[in-house]
């Protein structure tokens, strides 16, 4: 926090009041933990769904925060909440703790490369990642490569792309809720 | 603008040592995830317990979510059928009138069956569910075809029991929890189902595709006796599947088999019956003795 967005005239910024009031390490922290861990609750919506069609949400969750908040997650993250979603994916356990894992540390490596990033370059990071995503969960869950099962998650991989910028707006919102300015301080 | 991710180089030794511990710790975690992940083909069922777990403390919310389905389906349907009140009410008349014919039909059928199975003495022992339970979710998201099940071992439910709902065969329980568990659908690519077309004796394998439709291997290959729409049945071998069960219908024809759709589809079922595995009435058939067995015949059929 600094001193200037306590003597603005109004004392107000865009988290609130600034006058006796901070933001809040539960909801900093948590708010980002939370969405994710939401989002890989996907399978228990009420779609009994015929076919792979839903995007994996807790996996672009995830890179919509490290995308926007680079250093909020610490680098480990990928292997608790790689493993909360193995749990109900429906895919063998490991898959989520490994790839959710290898994707940080690709997003470490492609932001060390090219680091003035814009929207374009962050839709196309999230866009490459969430398909080598789904074409190796795919082949993870079926043991062998056919060429038939290609079209399959191809309704999956354009929804996850389609889709990833709502969902990187989402993350903004919940980036503001995050830092509300709730905590007093007395 | 360039990020700040806490990784720019500096003189801190200790800013420097969390990034590296940083990489390390998540190279460890991808490395953790592979031997899971060898792990859960070599075992599959090692981590039954957590994800039966996880899924019980989840499943309330998937239960309130399909009750909410459930009504918002009869709600739109109840607003439909004031659209379409003549034209059905017509088209009913029609179908009940058919359907006195083929209750009749139907009758004097099971009047033979009773009477053919009456000469080979066996004796049928009514399936009664072992429970009642909606679906409440699918692993919409991968390319396996799970759903979850609102009942679970308390309720007697018990990994390898079929699960079916009034229009057919969904599927398998595979693994339980106490009070939910998870279903291999038909359609999931390890899922296999002996099935035979319900007006004869074509025997064939049901294998699903992951993508809502399912793969028919016929067994004794030769030219292909096909037809779209045909019927199939589980023919009860394996002893998993109570044989008479609807699953499929033929949808397009392939050089050894066909596509075909499921009878039931899981995303149009609500509530399903667990039924009781069919081995354990198979064996307490076999162990009966025969009526006419030729003694000798048996002795040269056990060696």
């Amino acid at each position: 926090m600094s001193v200037e967005t306590q003597m603005t005239a109004t004392h107000r910024d865009r988290f609130g009041r600034t006058i006796n009031r901070d933001h809040s390490p539960v909801l900093s922290q948590g708010v980002p933990l939370t969405t994710i861990l939401v989002g890989s609750l996907t399978p228990l919506l009420p779609i009994v769904a015929s076919g792979p069609v839903v995007p994996p949400l807790g996996f672009m969750l995830l890179l919509a925060w490290r995308i926007q908040r680079p250093g909020l997650l610490p680098m480990w993250i990928g292997l608790p909440l790689g493993a909360f979603d193995d749990l109900f994916s429906g895919q063998p356990f490991g898959c989520a703790i490994m790839l959710w894992s290898l994707a940080l540390l690709a997003l470490e490596a492609i932001e060390t490369r090219f680091p003035w990033r814009g929207f374009w370059q962050d839709w196309a990071t999230a866009a490459g990642l969430i398909v080598a995503y789904l074409a190796i969960g795919a082949i993870v869950a079926d043991g062998h490569i056919e060429l038939w099962r290609v079209p399959l998650v191809l309704p999956q991989v354009a929804l996850g792309i389609l889709l990833f910028p709502l969902v990187a707006r989402l993350v903004a919102f919940f980036d503001r809720v995050r830092l509300i300015r709730v905590r007093h301080l007395d | 603008m360039p990020q700040q991710s806490g990784r720019s180089s500096s003189y801190s030794k200790k800013a420097q040592f969390s990034v590296f511990t940083g990489y390390l710790v998540a190279a460890f975690g991808a490395a953790l995830g592979a031997i899971l992940l060898v792990l859960s083909f070599w075992k599959p069922d090692a981590m039954n317990g957590i994800r039966g777990a996880a899924t019980d403390i989840v499943s309330p919310v998937g239960r309130g979510s399909a009750i909410a389905r459930n009504g918002g389906q009869s709600l739109w349907q109840s607003i439909a059928g004031y659209w379409q009140a003549g034209y059905r009410n017509a088209q009913l008349e029609r179908e009940v009138k058919e359907a006195h014919v083929r209750l009749a039909q139907e009758q004097a059928l099971a009047a033979e069956n009773a009477r053919l199975k009456g000469l080979l003495g066996l004796r049928e022992g009514e399936v009664k569910p072992i429970a009642y339970a909606r679906l409440i979710g699918s692993s919409s998201a991968s390319t396996r075809r799970l759903a979850y099940l609102s009942a679970g071992r308390d309720q007697g439910v018990q990994p390898g029991m079929p699960v079916r709902s009034p229009l057919g065969l969904v599927g398998r329980v595979l693994e339980t929890g106490a009070t939910s568990s998870r279903v291999l659908l038909l359609t999931d690519g390890a899922s296999m189902v002996p099935v035979r077309r319900a007006k004869d004796d074509v025997v064939a394998f049901a294998e699903g595709r992951a993508d809502g439709s399912l793969r028919l291997r016929l067994i004794n290959l030769g030219i292909n006796p096909l037809k779209k729409g045909d019927v199939f049945v589980t023919s009860g071998a394996g002893g998993l599947f109570r044989p008479g069960i609807a699953v499929a219908v033929v949808e397009d024809l392939t050089r050894d088999g066909a596509i075909a759709l499921p009878t039931a589809n899981p995303a149009a079922t609500i509530h399903v019956a667990v039924d009781p595995m069919w081995e354990p009435q198979a064996q307490a058939v076999i162990d009966r003795p025969a009526p006419a067995a030729n003694p000798a015949t048996v002795g040269e059929d056990a060696k």
